[in-house]
């Protein structure tokens, strides 16, 4: 089977800095492909690039076989990739219902009388948060005074209903507890088991390992290892995630240094100093 | 995708959908229909010739004039942007029509119409800078606005000689403009000027593109979220390029206006005018950084505006005193709004 989105030796520059040097990756339907990397290692540049927002400068880019040079989000939206970004996209004074359908709206009628078909869209909304699990009693509500994990769902939710085959998530359990990350990564899941290919953007190794299928590990702007899940145990992905031989030397550093006279030297002692 | 057994929402949430005052209490206009009923009841009291029908006349067109401009103004507040070019607007749009129909010796038709062509192109001007360069609104229509002004004055004395226009009054064509843009007509007993049909019907028009068209869900998400918007495909430019064409558009009918009830024009007027237009649209409950407010909020800023200007006349006050009503009443207005939203949003 052929991938829904390949990537082979992206590159992208701004001006002299290299933002991303030689990326691949695949995304597969069914399957989710999880992107790691630390502050800084290029994410948000892959995304951009495969959502459409910027264009890359060299390596290639296809889209079910067909080589792409998206222009804009909208193309990317029309070809069947839709993007979950860390601030949602959602606009936050906004109804549920309206932020559901923007810039998609339905409409009904013809010439001056063409207006929003309302009923439909409040219905389809509850009906498609109530499907995801989400019971929210009045989709009249500002979509700001959801909590965190709700409305990433109403943003999944939204990208499913309107036939998405690719869905990127842009670090989407980064800013939430444990609980919020639980039920959004079973949002990501059922995504994947509608048939999506899913690109799961994160740091955090624990909540890729639950829920990828591959994993492709960036640093500095360029391809750090890129692994199917049988071949690489949850340990070893947080090592080479967390930097691997660099954080051994980081450890070994910290235990030698001295504490510096300006704060005090050795005559200040704190509790929790022996950690 | 099966629906998971257990739903996300909180426990605590009550099935029934909100109820009718907490609906209420969530527009945006309330503030200002509070506002509105109290500024009436005061000068109810405080005038006694203020419930005449001449009087409600008279306040209907002060507001009418104001509340023509407070719409678009809002609409383009709510799409996150200001434009301070609005008040001298209207006056180049109506040297435009007046100047190029004498000149020529057109027409009045011809010159009410190159009008339009002309200030929908200030429009376009002011939206086309701003979604190319995204600097500030404020400053680009600052700019626009200083521009006008010094065209006005220069353009008008270049071709006229002096400061106002040649009358154009017995010109063809005149009649039919003067019946459109500024006749008047009796209804129940109360005499009034046709801008308030053109008012009630641009507020109607606007409430309606706002709540029940795409163009009104975009106005929303511009100004409310616009990296947002963009990236679930709102066309931005396109938004924010149509509403200064609005604001435009509605400068030709005031400009009109102008134009039609006296004839001449005095190149030196509508500044500061843009300021009344956007505190009437403060007041009626838009929020200066964008994404909330409505179209009939404006209509009820316009109002107050129209009763405070006429009402201080009716009660015999000095005059000079209303501009500290009136920033009094803005002042209030906003914070009354403020109290409302944070009610209404608690109350959830």
């Amino acid at each position: 089977m052929s991938a829904l989105v390949r990537l082979a030796d992206v590159s992208k520059y701004y001006g002299n800095i290299r933002a991303l040097e030689g990326v691949s990756l695949e995304v597969h339907a069914g399957e989710i492909t999880c992107v790691l990397g630390d502050n800084g290692a290029g994410k948000s540049t892959l995304i951009k690039i495969i959502a459409g927002l910027h264009r890359h400068d060299a390596g290639t880019f296809e889209i079910e076989g067909e080589e792409v040079r998206l222009g804009s989000p909208r193309e990317a939206l029309d070809r069947g990739i839709a993007t979950v970004y860390q601030d949602l996209a959602v606009v936050p004074l906004m109804p549920v219902w309206r932020n559901f359908f923007l810039g998609s709206e339905p409409t009904k009628g013809k010439g001056p009388f063409k207006r929003l078909d309302v009923q439909l869209m409040r219905e389809t909304t509850r009906a498609e948060l109530h499907r995801m699990g989400i019971d929210l009693h009045d989709v009249d509500q500002p979509i700001g005074t959801l909590s965190g994990g709700q409305r990433q769902c109403v943003a999944i939710a939204r990208a499913v209903h309107f036939g998405a085959k690719v869905l990127v998530l842009d670090e989407p359990t980064a800013a939430l507890g444990v609980k919020q990350s639980g039920v959004v990564l079973k949002y990501v899941a059922a995504a994947r088991d509608a048939g999506l290919g899913v690109v799961l953007i994160t740091h955090n190794p624990h909540h890729a390992y639950l829920v990828g299928d591959r994993f492709v590990l960036l640093k500095r702007g360029a391809m750090a290892g890129s692994h199917a899940k049988p071949e690489i145990a949850l340990d070893e992905l947080t090592r080479q995630m967390a930097g691997g031989s660099e954080l051994e030397q980081l450890s070994h550093e910290l235990e030698r240094a001295p504490v510096p006279d300006v704060i005090g030297g050795k005559h200040v002692e704190e509790p929790g100093q022996g950690a | 995708m099966s629906a998971p057994a257990v739903p996300e929402a909180p426990a605590d949430a009550p099935v029934a959908a909100r109820s009718y005052a907490r609906r209420l209490l969530g527009r945006p206009e309330l503030g200002s229909v509070v506002g509105a009923l109290a500024v009436f009841l005061f000068f109810a009291f405080a005038a006694d010739s203020f419930l005449r029908a001449s009087s409600l006349s008279t306040v209907l067109y002060a507001s009418s004039t104001i509340g023509i401009m407070a719409v678009p103004v809002a609409l383009l507040m709510i799409g996150g942007e200001f434009d301070l070019s609005a008040g001298v607007m209207v006056t180049s749009s109506a040297l435009v029509s007046s100047m190029f129909s004498y000149q020529m010796t057109a027409n009045v038709w011809v010159g009410v119409g190159v009008s339009l062509l002309v200030t929908l192109a200030i429009g376009f001007f002011n939206g086309f800078v701003l979604t190319r360069t995204r600097l500030p609104s404020f400053i680009i229509t600052l700019g626009t606005f200083l521009m006008l002004t010094g065209l006005n004055l220069g353009f008008t004395k270049l071709i006229s000689g002096t400061v106002s226009t040649k009358t154009i009054g017995d010109m063809e064509g005149f009649d039919s403009a003067r019946a459109l843009f500024a006749s008047h007509f009796t209804l129940g007993g109360v005499d009034l000027q046709v801008t308030v049909l053109w008012w009630l019907g641009l507020v109607a028009l606007a409430t309606w593109v706002l709540l029940r068209t795409r163009a009104g869900n975009w106005i929303f998400a511009v100004g409310g979220g616009v990296d947002a918007a963009r990236a679930v495909g709102v066309p931005v430019r396109r938004t924010k390029i149509g509403l200064y064409m609005a604001v435009a558009f509605c400068a030709w009918i005031s400009g009109q206006h102008l134009l039609m009830s006296y004839d001449v024009v005095q190149s030196g007027e509508g500044v500061g005018n843009e300021l009344l237009y956007i505190i009437a649209a403060v007041i009626g409950g838009c929020l200066m950084t964008g994404g909330y407010g409505s179209a009939i909020g404006s209509a009820v800023g316009a109002f107050i505006f129209g009763m405070t200007s006429k009402g201080i006349v009716y009660a015999q006050w000095n005059p000079d005193w209303f501009k500290f009503f009136l920033g009094a009443m803005l002042l209030l207005a906003t914070l009354l709004n403020a109290w409302v939203r944070k009610r209404a949003e608690a109350s959830k």
